[in-house]
């Protein structure tokens, strides 16, 4: 008592999903609870869940006082939930009592108080030692018994009664006009309140969940949508499970070999989130395709979401890439959930989605587009669906591919969603229009933790399947299309005719060469032809030379003169000899 | 569950003869004040205009509280008239006699 620590609030988890995270473990023990809303909001399902959850899940048996729904009509509702109460019943982990006050007719004579309702779920409590208790629309009492400030005073006293009891107990209350509840009992139930809502926006209904109240605890105080699903009632926190999944390293094949080229060669992580943005037309479906094909090449399950066509359509327009999706689906490799958005809200829709996941367990679920989503909710409501949607597939380790149409009037970049931050790869596809046509680019926006092109890629759709050109860049900028081809065409011819003349002047050259080596051979023939003909002079004249100093000697020889003027004879001789030639 | 007094009654209540066919159930909680003024008003109330033709029988919830829920209680205290038909439900102490007569409709006018 002197303690200034208070004891922490114990809590009583009521294993609906979701709303133990908004609570932060649930309604407060031992205590009662107001869950209030309008008809059809839910309320009774909820409390009923509240109980199923509590005897099968958490070993606490419930008592249900029921003073509005019939028990054959209970069974049925939450038998199409998937629970069996006349089982539950016979366990005894649930009583079902059910109130029947407008039977007959009540007349009022004099005082009274309800000590025969507390008398009878005190018996059922301790029948089954019930650690959870429901009183559904106990309201009902004002409408039936005479005497509103004494009905007033009794239900104070029963909700003491029930907090001395130490059960959990859940009150529901239909919505009031001025008041949360018709009579007011709020002011009764102290411990935490809850306002359930639906509510019908563009011919779609919405539920919302707000914990108006909670004495002694946080929580959250958004209004957040839940689902009546087929497994119960699913509350959506917007922070759902929050970011502590295990990224991996591992790398797998976006299907187009020249994509992965432009991330590093190697693809998208496995288990990120990759978005696919594009104007209408621009081949978002086919590069699903083509992630999906590769996937169930590797003998992976893939889950494919279609909310613009029908399965048999996007069988037909792959195959005209060269895709059979048909041969996938058959080796159940391959699943679809076709649905139209408008079908249910988004809620519903993410339920739907959750529950195909766990049935199939993929590798890979593909969703598109998520555009589609957009008349279903705000850009907030639809941001927290994907959130969630994200959040829950990456902590199932499941890479996922969603593809978004961008509108033309739009800046190229911005989602309507608004969901860039929730994508790890952005694959944005767009047109590049020029000279009359429209062709098709491929850019990497974004790619968390890895090295990618920074370029923009012409994308083509063939027959078989998506080819990835490099882009022309030229000196008048980047050319596509036809552009491209003709500009590649062009140089095509240029470099054939150089090619041309290199020959032809590597044959004129050779000519020459040619010609040169006959010249030379030539040459070479007349100087060997003077050569000798030098020579022959040379050598006659030798001889000649010879003969005439062997006829000067023996003239000397004849007349007796000394050596010596021969030798200054011979210096003119050539004259005397030419002369005398 | 299925020990209904006010069911079975109907049924017994047959055979009956009509003059001395006023049946009625009080359920009470043990001795508390309200409980204990009922059974004297209507012991009274009975006395005064039924004389001779009527019989009370007072079931103590707290002896048999699973009766509460097979016999549709939860005020107390509660007369049911079992018989004459159709049944009728009372609840408080009956300490207003006009408010009494009227509700069981034991005074016709």
């Amino acid at each position: 008592m002197i303690g200034l620590a208070a004891p922490q609030l114990q809590k009583c988890a009521t294993g609906i999903e979701g709303l133990d995270q908004i609570t932060q473990g649930g309604l407060p023990s031992g205590r009662s609870t107001l869950v209030c809303g309008g008809t059809g909001c839910g309320k009774t399902l909820f409390a009923m869940e509240f109980l199923i959850r509590g005897a099968l899940d958490y070993g606490e048996p419930g008592v249900l006082m029921a003073f509005e729904e019939e028990t054959p009509d209970l069974e049925v509702n939450v038998a199409s939930l998937g629970f069996d109460l006349r089982q539950l019943v016979a366990e005894r982990k649930l009583h079902i009592d059910q109130v029947q006050l407008g039977d007959n007719q009540m007349f009022a004579a004099g005082e009274f108080d309800l000590d025969g309702l507390f008398i009878r779920l005190g018996n059922a409590i301790d029948k089954i030692g019930a650690k959870r208790v429901v009183l559904d629309t106990v309201e009902t009492i004002f409408t039936d018994l005479p005497d509103h400030s004494n009905l007033r005073r009794e239900f104070r006293r029963l909700m003491i009664w029930l907090k001395q009891k130490g059960v959990t107990s859940i009150i529901t209350g239909e919505r009031g006009k001025v008041t949360l509840t018709r009579y007011g009992i709020e002011e009764y139930v102290s411990d935490c309140v809850i306002i359930l809502d639906h509510r019908v926006n563009e011919q779609i209904l919405t539920r919302r969940l707000r914990v108006l109240k909670y004495r002694g605890s946080t929580h959250g105080t958004n209004e957040y949508p839940f689902i009546i699903g087929e497994k119960g009632i699913s509350v959506l926190p917007i922070t759902s499970s929050g970011l502590n999944h295990i990224a991996s390293s591992e790398r797998i094949s976006s299907g187009i070999p020249a994509l992965d080229d432009m991330m590093g060669g190697q693809g998208y992580y496995l288990g990120s989130s990759i978005l696919v943005t594009g104007t209408a037309g621009c081949g978002k479906t086919s590069t699903t395709a083509l992630f999906i094909a590769a996937a169930c090449l590797r003998g992976e399950r893939c889950l494919s979401f279609l909310f613009e066509e029908s399965p048999s359509q996007m069988i037909r327009n792959m195959r005209s890439i060269g895709i059979d999706l048909a041969a996938f689906e058959k080796q159940d490799l391959l699943r679809f959930h076709a649905i139209r958005p408008s079908m249910t809200g988004l809620e519903m829709h993410l339920a739907a989605m959750q529950n195909r996941v766990e049935e199939f367990s993929p590798h890979i679920v593909v969703i598109d587009p998520i555009s589609s989503f957009g008349p279903l909710g705000n850009v907030i409501e639809i941001r927290a669906m994907l959130a969630r949607l994200i959040d829950y597939l990456k902590l199932k380790g499941i890479t996922t591919m969603l593809t978004s149409l961008t509108r033309a009037d739009r800046a190229l970049e911005s989602t309507n969603e608004e969901i860039s931050s929730l994508i790890d790869t952005w694959l944005m596809l767009r047109d590049i229009e020029l000279n009359g046509e429209r062709n098709r680019g491929l850019y990497v926006l974004k790619s968390r933790g890895m090295k990618h092109s920074n370029q923009i890629r012409e994308f083509v759709l063939t027959d078989h399947g998506i080819d990835i050109k490099e882009v022309y860049v030229g000196p008048v900028g980047v050319l596509t299309g036809s552009s491209r081809l003709a500009k590649e065409a062009r140089e095509q011819a240029e470099q054939l005719s150089a090619q041309q003349e290199i020959d032809r002047q590597q044959k004129a050259l050779d000519r020459k060469r040619q010609a040169l080596n006959a010249k030379i051979a030539d040459m070479r023939a007349s100087f060997a032809e003077d050569e000798a003909e030098l020579t022959r002079i040379i050598q006659q004249e030798k001889a000649r030379e010879e003969r005439l100093r062997l006829d000067r000697l023996e003239m000397g020889l004849k007349r007796g003169s000394p050596i010596g003027p021969v030798t200054e004879t011979k210096q003119h001789s050539p004259n005397t000899v030419a002369k005398s030639e | 569950m299925n020990s209904s007094r006010i069911d079975q009654q109907k049924h017994s209540m047959t055979n009956d003869t009509l003059s001395s066919s006023w049946s009625l159930l009080l359920y009470i909680n043990g001795a508390s004040p309200k409980s204990l003024s009922a059974i004297t008003n209507l012991q009274n109330i009975c006395e005064e205009y039924l004389t001779g033709h009527y019989q009370v029988e007072v079931i103590d919830l707290l002896e048999q509280p699973h009766l509460a829920e097979a016999d549709q209680i939860i005020a107390i205290p509660t007369v049911v008239r079992r018989y004459p038909q159709p049944i009728r439900k009372v609840i408080g102490d009956l300490s207003d006699t006009e408010q009494a007569l009227n509700a069981l409709q034991i005074k016709t006018d």
